[in-house]
C-alpha cells in the first residue's frame, strides 16, 4: 500500500513538471510584455527593468532560474501587483476560492448523492423522472448561465417566500458573509450535483440487482440497512473515481463565478493576470491548480483502494 | 387466410427480412422523441443562423442611436423605452437589433462548434485507430502522453493560447479542437482494440475475407457508432469552451458576436434590460439542449447491447 502510494505520487511529479514547463514557454511566447504600459519607458530604465526581473537573459536561463526559485518554494514577485509576491496574492485569495470551493463540494456530493439514491430506489416512477429532468438542466445550462440568472431572480427581483423577503447581494465578497456567498455556491455546485445524482443513481441501479444485495433482502435486513449498509457503500464507488474530474470542474466554474460575483479568488487573479501578462502570477495559479488537481487525483486513487477490496494496488 | 393470420405471416415476414444496424438505428432513433424534437430545434436554428439577413431586415451592427436599450413592444413589465414593432427581441446598449444579433452569434457559435469538432475527430481518429491498430509498446506510450494531457487544467492553457495569440479568430477553432480530441482518441483506441479481437473478425478472417474487407465491413461499422455519438456530444461542449472564453472577452471581438459574448453584455445590463440576457440564454439552453437529446437518442439508438 505504501509502495503503491508512492509510486502513484512520483508517477505524478513529472506531470507536474510538464504543466509548469508548457505554461511556462506558452506565456512567454505570447506577445508583448509585462511592461508594454501606456507610458513607454525610456530605453535605460526600460533595460534596468527588465535586468532586475532577468527579463534580458535567454529564455532557456529564465526557465532554468525559474525552475531553480520553484525548487526552494520561491514563486517570485508579481510583475504587476507591485509590493506583492505571488505566494503573498495565491495566500490571499487562495483561501476564498478554496471556502467557496469546499461548499460547492459538500453541497454537490450531500444532494448529488441523495437525489441519485431517491431516483434509483424509485426507478421509473415520478421521482426518478423528475430528478433526471432536473439533472439534464443542470447539466446542459452553464454556469454562465446559471450565474446570471438565478442573480436576476434572486438579486434583482427578489423573491417573496411565506411573507418573508429574500433578496440577494448581487455580487461582492463582503469578507465572507453568508448572504454573500449563497448565489456562488449554488452556481459552482449545479452543475456537480447533476452529475452526481447520475452516477450514484446509475451505480445504485446496477448494485441493487447484484446478488448479495437479494440476499441481505433475503435475510430480512430492513429496507434501509440493506440500502444504507449494503449497497452504497458499492455504489458510492464509481463516485471516488469521479472526484478529480469533479474538482478540475469546479475549479474550471470558479473563473467565471469569481468573475461575475466579484468574488477575490484566485481565478479572478488568473484571467486578469493572463490578460496583463503578470507571467509569474499566471504560473504560479497554474502550479496551484495543477497541483491540487493531481493531489486529489491521488487521494481519489487511494480512496478506490482502501474501499474496493477487489482493486490490486500494485 | 384469416385476416389475423394474414397479419401474423407479415410480421414474421417483416421480422425476418433482415435490416441493416443503419436501418435498426434509424427506426429507434426516429421513435425516440427527445431526439426527434431536438433535430427539428436544431435544423430550425441551423436555418435561421444561415438565412439570417432574410429574416431581419436589420443588420447585425447597425446602429441606432433612437432605440438605446429598449424593449420589445410586447414585453410585460415596465420598460424605459419600447423599439417598435419590427424589434422582436428588442435592442441593446447601441440600439442594434437584438434578434438579428443573436442569429450572428448562433453562426459564429455553430460554426465553431463544427469546425473545431472536426478537427479535434480527425485528430482523436488517426491517433486513437493507430494506437488500437498498432498495438503494444506504440499503444501504451501513445496512450500515456493522452493520460498525462488529460490530467492538464485545459481550459487556463486555451486562455493562455487566446492571450498569446491575441484573440485570433481563426486559432479559436484549433485550440479549442485541439483541447477536445483526447476523449475522441481513447473512444476510438478502445473500440478499434476490442473490434481486433472479436469472435465475429476471426470467422471472417477464417471465411478468407481480406484485410481490407475486415476493417471496411467489420471494424469501422463497428467504431463508428461510439464516434458518431461522442461528436454528437463534442458539439456542445464546444460552443460551451468557446462561449465560455467570449464571456470572459478572450473570444470573438465585436461587432462580430456569440452567444457567449451576448451572455456576458445580457448579464451587465441585466438590471435594466433583463431581455438582453433572457434571449440569448434562451437560445443558447435551448441548442445546447438540442444536441444533447440527440446524442443520448443516437446512444440508444446505435448500442444494440442495450436492446
Amino acid at each position: 500500500m505504501i509502495g503503491y502510494a508512492l509510486k502513484r505520487f512520483l508517477g505524478a511529479l513529472p506531470t507536474l513538471f510538464i504543466i509548469i514547463s508548457v505554461a511556462f514557454f506558452m506565456m512567454r511566447a505570447a506577445p508583448g510584455g509585462p511592461f508594454d504600459a501606456a507610458r513607454k519607458l525610456p530605453p535605460e530604465i526600460e533595460r534596468n527593468v527588465k535586468a532586475a526581473y532577468n527579463l534580458d537573459k535567454p529564455l532557456i536561463v529564465q526557465y532554468g532560474i525559474y525552475l531553480g526559485r520553484l525548487a526552494h518554494g520561491d514563486l517570485g514577485p508579481s510583475f504587476k501587483n507591485k509590493d506583492f509576491s505571488v505566494a503573498q496574492l495565491i495566500g490571499m485569495g487562495l483561501p476564498v476560492s478554496m471556502r467557496l470551493g469546499l461548499l460547492a463540494m459538500a453541497l454537490a456530493i450531500g444532494l448529488g448523492v441523495s437525489l441519485g439514491i431517491w431516483a434509483a430506489l424509485r426507478q421509473n416512477h415520478w421521482q426518478d423522472y423528475s430528478v433526471m429532468t432536473v439533472a439534464m438542466f443542470g447539466i446542459t445550462i452553464p454556469t454562465f448561465v446559471t450565474a446570471p440568472l438565478l442573480t436576476l431572480i434572486f438579486g434583482v427581483y427578489g423573491v417573496h417566500i411565506f411573507g418573508l423577503e429574500l433578496t440577494l447581494p448581487v455580487g461582492g465578497w463582503n469578507g465572507g458573509a453568508v448572504r454573500n456567498m449563497i448565489l456562488p455556491v449554488i452556481v459552482l455546485s449545479l452543475p456537480q450535483i447533476a452529475i452526481i445524482a447520475r452516477l450514484t443513481r446509475g451505480s445504485m441501479i446496477e448494485v441493487l440487482r447484484s446478488n448479495y444485495i437479494r440476499t441481505a433482502r433475503a435475510k430480512g435486513l430492513s429496507a434501509n440497512a440493506v440500502v444504507l449498509r449494503h449497497a452504497l457503500r458499492a455504489a458510492l464507488l464509481p463516485l471516488v473515481s469521479y472526484l478529480g474530474p469533479a474538482v478540475a470542474g469546479i475549479l474550471t466554474g470558479s473563473l467565471i463565478v469569481e468573475q461575475i460575483f466579484g468574488v477575490p479568488g484566485i481565478g479572478r487573479y488568473f484571467i486578469q493576470a493572463a490578460l496583463n501578462r503578470d507571467y509569474t502570477l499566471v504560473m504560479g495559479v497554474v502550479i496551484c491548480y495543477a497541483a491540487l488537481i493531481v493531489l486529489l487525483n491521488f487521494i481519489a486513487d487511494m480512496i478506490y483502494g482502501l474501499l474496493d477490496p477487489r482493486v490490486r494496488l500494485s | 387466410m384469416s385476416p389475423a393470420g394474414g397479419r401474423k405471416a407479415e410480421a414474421l415476414e417483416r421480422a425476418f427480412a433482415g435490416r441493416s444496424l443503419w436501418a435498426d438505428a434509424r427506426v429507434r432513433l426516429f421513435r425516440n422523441k427527445a431526439a426527434v424534437g431536438g433535430m427539428v430545434v436544431l435544423a430550425a436554428v441551423t436555418l435561421l443562423a444561415l438565412f439570417a439577413p432574410l429574416v431581419s431586415r436589420y443588420a447585425y451592427d447597425a446602429i441606432d442611436y433612437s432605440v438605446v436599450t429598449c424593449a420589445p413592444d410586447w414585453w410585460p413589465a415596465e420598460a424605459a423605452c419600447n423599439a417598435g414593432g419590427t424589434h422582436w427581441f428588442g435592442t441593446d446598449t447601441v440600439g442594434r437589433d437584438l434578434f438579428i444579433r443573436i442569429l450572428y452569434g448562433a453562426r459564429v457559435s455553430l460554426a465553431v462548434g463544427f469546425v473545431a469538432t472536426l478537427v479535434s475527430l480527425v485528430i482523436g481518429v488517426l491517433y486513437g485507430a493507430t494506437a488500437g491498430y498498432v498495438g503494444g509498446r506504440v499503444d501504451a506510450l501513445m496512450m500515456r502522453a493522452v493520460d498525462i494531457l488529460y490530467s492538464l487544467p485545459f481550459i487556463f492553457f486555451v486562455i493562455i493560447l487566446m492571450v498569446m495569440f491575441d484573440r485570433n479568430f481563426y486559432l479559436l477553432f484549433v485550440a479549442i479542437g485541439a483541447v477536445v480530441w483526447l476523449t475522441m482518441a481513447r473512444i476510438v483506441r478502445g473500440q478499434t482494440l476490442s473490434a481486433k479481437q472479436k469472435e465475429y473478425i476471426e470467422a471472417a478472417r477464417s471465411a478468407g475475407v481480406s484485410p481490407f474487407g475486415i476493417i471496411a465491413r467489420h471494424i469501422i461499422p463497428n467504431v463508428v457508432g461510439p464516434v458518431v455519438v461522442y461528436v454528437t456530444l463534442t458539439v456542445p461542449d464546444v460552443i460551451l469552451i468557446e462561449s465560455l472564453l467570449s464571456f470572459l472577452g478572450l473570444g470573438i471581438q465585436e461587432p462580430l458576436t456569440s452567444w457567449g459574448v451576448l451572455i456576458a453584455d445580457g448579464a451587465n445590463t441585466m438590471e435594466a434590460a433583463p431581455w438582453m440576457l433572457i434571449f440569448p440564454a434562451l437560445f443558447m439552453a435551448v441548442t445546447l439542449f438540442a444536441f444533447n437529446f440527440i446524442g443520448d437518442g443516437l446512444r440508444d439508438a446505435l448500442d444494440p447491447r442495450e436492446h
